[in-house]
């Protein structure tokens, strides 16, 4: 009879704890895993920091299979964490379901538009960014061919190629970029193998800068191309420290500001529904430049770089987006 | 295409089929024996994680080696003993197996290195280095043969060559030694080896062993070699591919090597040629990235022919009721 009174206070005192726990923002990490040097890990840190600087904490998730989604975002709703964010394109289908359910509860989507009143759409203008890689990667290299791993292939994968494919182009007329994609399922997330191999080949067919958007796959391809002594270019958090001296650069993709700024919507009671797009004026992309690649970018590229942001941020170039016609004027996929 | 393309893709060919052509000598080792093996993956999947966690620890790739294999021995004694000595289903072992090294990796890996499941990135001496075959320099001006061995040949790890090297000795150790001899007598009738006075069990445990070996040969080449480094599930799917290797070969070992090579060069040549216009028609990725299995299911349903595996094979040897 005590061990029931005991296990009946331990789930009274559960369920206390529950209650004070309310309104502590969620986050759910994509499939990939929180530690993918990339996207994920770009949005915990935003998290980490929120925590270390408002002194708040909150609740997450890690997906294991692509059958999770709906039963986790649930779950995350029904603990009581607000505003919850999801990560990846992959959420919009699911969370269109759910957010009509819990119209209390304030989401946010990244990567991908769900049109909800309880629901903050946050994009990237990944095309912009890969633009500004793109003419890094052109400008670095000396064989005059330049490529590019994806993971999945998806439209928002597309999107970073072809901007990449542009901002290359933009600097000469006669750069050749091949693209590459890892796989069809999301597994291709995380393979390094064949990152590995899919970089070597294109190693092998003169490029000697390779861009990879692809997660934890992008690891193994970034590892190749400093095998092979070539250029890379890493993505979404700074990956300039894996391999000194070969990666070139890293396009941000500030996630983890996107992170923060929902969570302190959330503490602040401010959240606002509705789109919101990050792009170079916002700092939501952007190259990066730290110690470890500061002897590798030399003062044209980060002037050409420059030229182009202030000519984007003005409007007077005007990179094509993959994802608004399906189609892309400077790859053929 | 030209010359240059098609070494690069025979390049390619080779690294890809060596933990394929690794794993399927495994199995053969299993199967022939009479023990059905498809927890292949598992075992693979687990040495690639210790070899890599061993490596990243020890700062030695051949410690990582020796951890790899250890790891897959280990599961390897785990299915003999299920299916060997407790005589249980050797498929349900095999897939228990598989689970058990899909779950176990990452939770390890996770509290050994706090990085969600991945081991820390290896170098230097942590990674089988690529090797330069003697001669090679000299050698690449020979047309045709010369450029050949110089791309082609040199400029693996060391142990593409030791699977090379293991095809023929497994030949030799399955058809011209007496070990071989009982080993294939155990797969195919286990009751007339017993007659002769040769414990069935020993011989099954000796094969199931040689496959944990094996395995974890493949498994540290993914990991040491090929990548620098762990991540959760990253054998995707290889041993599988290895285990259709080995049914097309009709359970030979040179057939074996020829069946691996075969789907390394369909996933080289899906890697290098994602479209291509052929004819005028665009082939899309996801065609050229189906094309290996596709290729598996037409090969193995129209042109193998009967594969008949050792007629012992699945059945626990039960010596008197």
């Amino acid at each position: 009879m005590t061990l029931m009174t005991k296990f009946l206070g331990a789930a009274g005192a559960l369920a206390l704890t529950a209650g004070a726990a309310l309104a502590e923002p969620g986050l759910i990490i994509d499939l990939g895993g929180k530690f993918d040097k990339s996207f994920n890990e770009s949005a915990y840190t935003g998290a980490q920091r929120w925590i270390e600087e408002t002194g708040g904490d909150y609740t997450e998730t890690e997906l294991q299979s692509e059958a999770q989604r709906e039963q986790n975002m649930r779950k995350m709703a029904e603990r009581g964490a607000n505003p919850i964010v999801v990560l990846g394109f992959a959420n919009a289908s699911t969370l269109e379901k759910v957010a009509p359910d819990y119209p209390d509860t304030n989401f946010a989507i990244v990567d991908m538009v769900v049109d909800a009143p309880n629901v903050k759409s946050i994009v990237f203008t990944e095309h912009t960014g890969s633009y500004l890689v793109g003419i890094m990667a052109a400008m670095a290299s000396e064989t005059g061919t330049v490529s590019f791993v994806g993971g999945m292939d998806v439209p928002l994968i597309r999107k970073f190629a072809c901007g990449y494919a542009q901002g290359a182009k933009s600097v000469s007329d006669d750069i050749n970029v091949i693209a590459n994609m890892t796989g069809n399922t999301p597994t291709a997330w995380n393979d390094p193998v064949k990152g590995a191999e899919l970089a070597k080949s294109q190693i092998s067919q003169g490029s000697d800068v390779v861009f990879a958007a692809a997660g934890g796959t992008g690891v193994g391809v970034l590892q190749a191309a400093a095998d092979e002594g070539v250029y890379s270019i890493g993505v979404d958090s700074n990956q300039n420290y894996l391999h000194p001296g070969s990666v070139l650069t890293s396009m941000l993709k500030r996630v983890d500001n996107a992170v923060y700024d929902v969570f302190e919507e959330g503490r602040n009671d401010a959240f606002a529904p509705g789109i919101e797009v990050l792009g170079i004026s916002e700092e939501g992309v952007g190259v990066a430049v730290d110690e470890n690649n500061e002897s590798l970018v030399t003062e044209e590229m980060m002037a050409a770089v420059d030229e182009a942001k202030a000519k984007i941020a003005s409007g007077e170039i005007e990179v094509h987006d993959y994802t608004s016609d399906d189609s892309c004027p400077a790859l053929s996929f | 295409m030209d010359l240059t393309t098609i070494l690069q893709i025979l390049d390619s060919t080779l690294r890809l089929a060596t933990p394929l052509l690794f794993a399927a000598l495994a199995g053969l080792f299993s199967e022939r024996s009479g023990i059905i093996d498809i927890g292949l993956e598992g075992k693979m999947l687990a040495a690639a994680f210790f070899s890599a966690s061993v490596a990243a620890f020890t700062g030695s790739v051949w410690m990582g080696l020796a951890g790899g294999i250890a790891a897959s021995v280990v599961l390897s004694l785990i299915h003999g003993l299920a299916s060997i000595t407790f005589q249980g289903n050797q498929l349900i072992s095999g897939v228990a197996i598989n689970f058990l090294a899909s779950g176990t990796t990452v939770v390890i890996g996770e509290a050994w290195f706090g990085l969600g499941g991945r081991t820390p990135q290896l170098e230097g001496s942590g990674r089988f280095q690529e090797m330069t075959l003697p001669f090679a320099e000299t050698l690449s001006a020979v047309p045709i043969v010369g450029p050949f061995y110089a791309t082609v040949l040199s400029g693996h790890s060391v142990l593409v060559y030791v699977g090379l090297v293991t095809v023929a000795l497994t030949w030799w150790v399955l058809f011209r030694t007496r070990f071989g001899l009982r080993l294939r007598a155990v797969g195919e009738n286990p009751e007339s080896v017993d007659t002769a006075g040769v414990s069935v069990a020993k011989m099954r445990f000796a094969a199931v062993m040689i496959a944990g070996v094996l395995c974890g040969i493949a498994g540290a080449y993914l990991a040491t070699g090929l990548a620098a480094g762990f991540v959760k599930e990253m054998s995707a799917g290889r041993g599988f591919i290895a285990l259709a290797a080995l049914i097309f070969a009709k359970w030979r070992p040179v057939p074996v090597l020829f069946a691996c090579l075969l789907f390394g060069l369909l996933e080289a040549i899906g890697n290098r040629f994602q479209n291509i216009d052929l004819l005028g028609v665009n082939v899309p990725t996801q065609f050229m990235q189906a094309l290996p299995y596709i290729l598996t299911v037409v090969i193995l349903a129209g042109f193998v022919g009967k594969a008949i595996p050792p007629r012992a094979g699945g059945q626990p040897y039960v010596k008197e009721r």
